[in-house]
């Protein structure tokens, strides 16, 4: 043992730790269904609450209703992955699995792989509840409603994962929820287009993820095809989604004091 | 290297034949030393106990052996590697404290998992099979084998993470506080498991307890005080030296010793 510094080896993800990782946690969730249960069916009645709020205007409805099942993905992935590493944190598995041949990207894949999973059962439920029981107005392909779901779900879980860094416990990563999601909430033009807002607060939306995903959500209401912009918005939730879990790795620290 | 100067060759005692060995081991965890200057052998092959009060610095010696604590200083070779040498990973097995393993798995599919990182792969699956299904004999729980851990007593659950510990046969065992807990006759067997597994399969282990009478069950002892060692030895050199008769009072004894000294040092001052 000469230095605290280890060598920095550039590892490829292993595919099979990176399923084993996976299964683990899918398996952690079956024994416990009704977290299973209240991740697919709150979005489901969150949308059937909205139908009928907007009984009057379904123009509205579908401006937020495509909206928020971008969202939804994005909200519940945060909390679940926060929460879980947090666990993985504080229970000493961390520790364990570091100390063990496990890569780091090998960890956040099976993490992505499985919540990922989850997400895609997620967002085809509300997705297709919303276009075909609650009339949902939709000129493009719902398929890229459920790519664009996917990949803020997959940005939910870039975030969760980087927040329960910062969370010393489960009240705190909680809290980290109205922190990082509520601002974005806010700002990403569910509640009013961005360009009305303040010019500070829209410069500020610009460089905030959800309010792509938010964009690019629209797009697909409001056109049949792909269109640049679509592609511009998916491309920039994709990378903030990798960025973020860039940064998540290089909160799982091998050595700790 | 944190001394620039080479290494000078070392005696052919200290080689292969160490599982590990320290030389000026240090370690600071914020405003505080932890461990200061230590220098021990733990040979191969042998059950080497860790012993010292609570607090004293022991868990964070096991950290820095295993390569998870951080600002570690000095020399610290393990296993002919640099203590946290990614070659390591596959070959310590290590039990933390508190129970390491996740409380929503059964006790199967947590040995699953982990024998999956270890020794991952389809082609590995007979042999991974086997090693779950002997870790899980080994520390008795067969048939608790599809309990879920968070339901175990807290003997169980520290069981299961032994348990994990023995998968893919490691050459090096880090057992922090194993048997804190434990009912008399399951202390008994778990230390005739750590007796078997030195002997029959070559490996070494490294105890650590604050149970003194847990001290005669090893081959080898590391006394620790306040972060440095008191004896490093073995139980019966231990007795013979101090004139005690059990290592509980031969400790003692290092402990009078080490604060008369330091109190004659101040005085002199």
């Amino acid at each position: 043992m000469t230095t605290t510094l280890e060598p920095a080896r550039p590892r490829a993800l292993n595919p099979a730790r990176t399923t084993a990782t996976a299964t683990r946690v899918l398996r952690q969730l079956t024994h416990d269904p009704r977290t299973i249960a209240l991740l697919l069916l709150i979005p489901c009645v969150m949308l059937l609450l909205l139908r009928y709020v907007f009984d009057g205007s379904p123009r509205t409805f579908d401006n937020i209703g495509a909206s928020l099942l971008g969202i939804f993905p994005l909200i519940t992935m945060f909390l679940v992955t926060s929460i879980a590493t947090l666990r993985e944190r504080t229970s000493g598995t961390l520790e364990r699995l570091l100390a063990m041949p496990l890569g780091k990207a090998d960890l956040i894949a099976g993490y992505a792989l499985a919540f990922g999973t989850l997400a895609i059962i997620q967002s085809a439920l509300a997705t297709g509840l919303a276009l075909w029981l609650l009339g949902l107005d939709v000129t493009g392909s719902p398929w890229l409603l459920l790519l664009v779901a996917l990949l803020d779900a997959l940005l939910g879980t870039a975030l969760g994962l980087f927040v329960s860094a910062f969370a010393a416990s489960e009240f705190q990563a909680v809290q980290f929820m109205p922190a990082v999601i509520f601002p974005q909430l806010l700002l990403c033009g569910l509640f009013t287009p961005r360009d009305d807002m303040h010019p500070a607060l829209e410069a500020i939306s610009d460089v905030l993820p959800m309010s792509y995903a938010v964009d690019g959500m629209n797009e697909v209401l409001h056109h049949t095809d792909m269109t640049a912009t679509f592609l511009r918005d998916a491309l920039i939730v994709a990378g903030c989604a990798l960025l973020v879990l860039a940064l998540g790795a290089a909160t799982l620290r091998r050595r700790t004091a | 290297m944190m001394n620039n100067a080479p290494d000078p060759p070392r005696p052919a005692t200290q080689g292969p034949s160490a599982a590990i060995h320290a030389q000026d081991l240090t370690v600071v965890r914020g405003p505080r030393t932890v461990l200061r200057d230590l220098a021990f052998t733990v040979p191969r092959g042998r059950i080497t106990g860790l012993l010292g009060p609570s607090g004293c610095g022991k868990s964070t010696l096991l950290r820095a052996i295993v390569g998870t604590q951080a600002k570690v200083t000095g020399t610290l070779d393990v296993l002919g590697h640099p203590a946290g040498h990614p070659a390591l990973r596959t070959r310590i097995g290590y039990v933390t404290q508190a129970p390491s393993v996740y409380d929503d798995l059964t006790v199967r599919q947590n040995l699953d998992y982990f024998a999956a990182i270890l020794d991952p792969g389809r082609p590995a699956a007979d042999r991974r099979h086997d090693h779950v299904i002997r870790a899980i004999a080994d520390v008795d729980l067969t048939t608790h084998a599809d309990a879920l851990a968070g339901n175990l007593s807290g003997g169980q659950r520290s069981r299961v993470s032994l348990a994990v510990a023995l998968l893919g046969t490691p050459e090096l065992l880090v057992l922090d506080e194993p048997t804190v807990g434990l009912d008399p006759v399951l202390r008994r067997d778990l230390w005739a498991l750590f007796h078997d597994i030195a002997a029959s399969r070559g490996a070494t282990l490294l105890v650590s307890s604050h149970v003194m009478d847990e001290a005669e069950r090893c081959h080898r002892l590391l006394l620790m005080r306040e972060g440095e060692l008191l004896a490093d030895d073995t139980p019966d050199a231990l007795r013979t030296r101090t004139g005690a008769e059990t290592v509980e009072e031969a400790f003692l004894h290092l402990v009078d010793e080490a604060t008369a000294q330091a109190r004659s040092k101040e005085t002199s001052r």
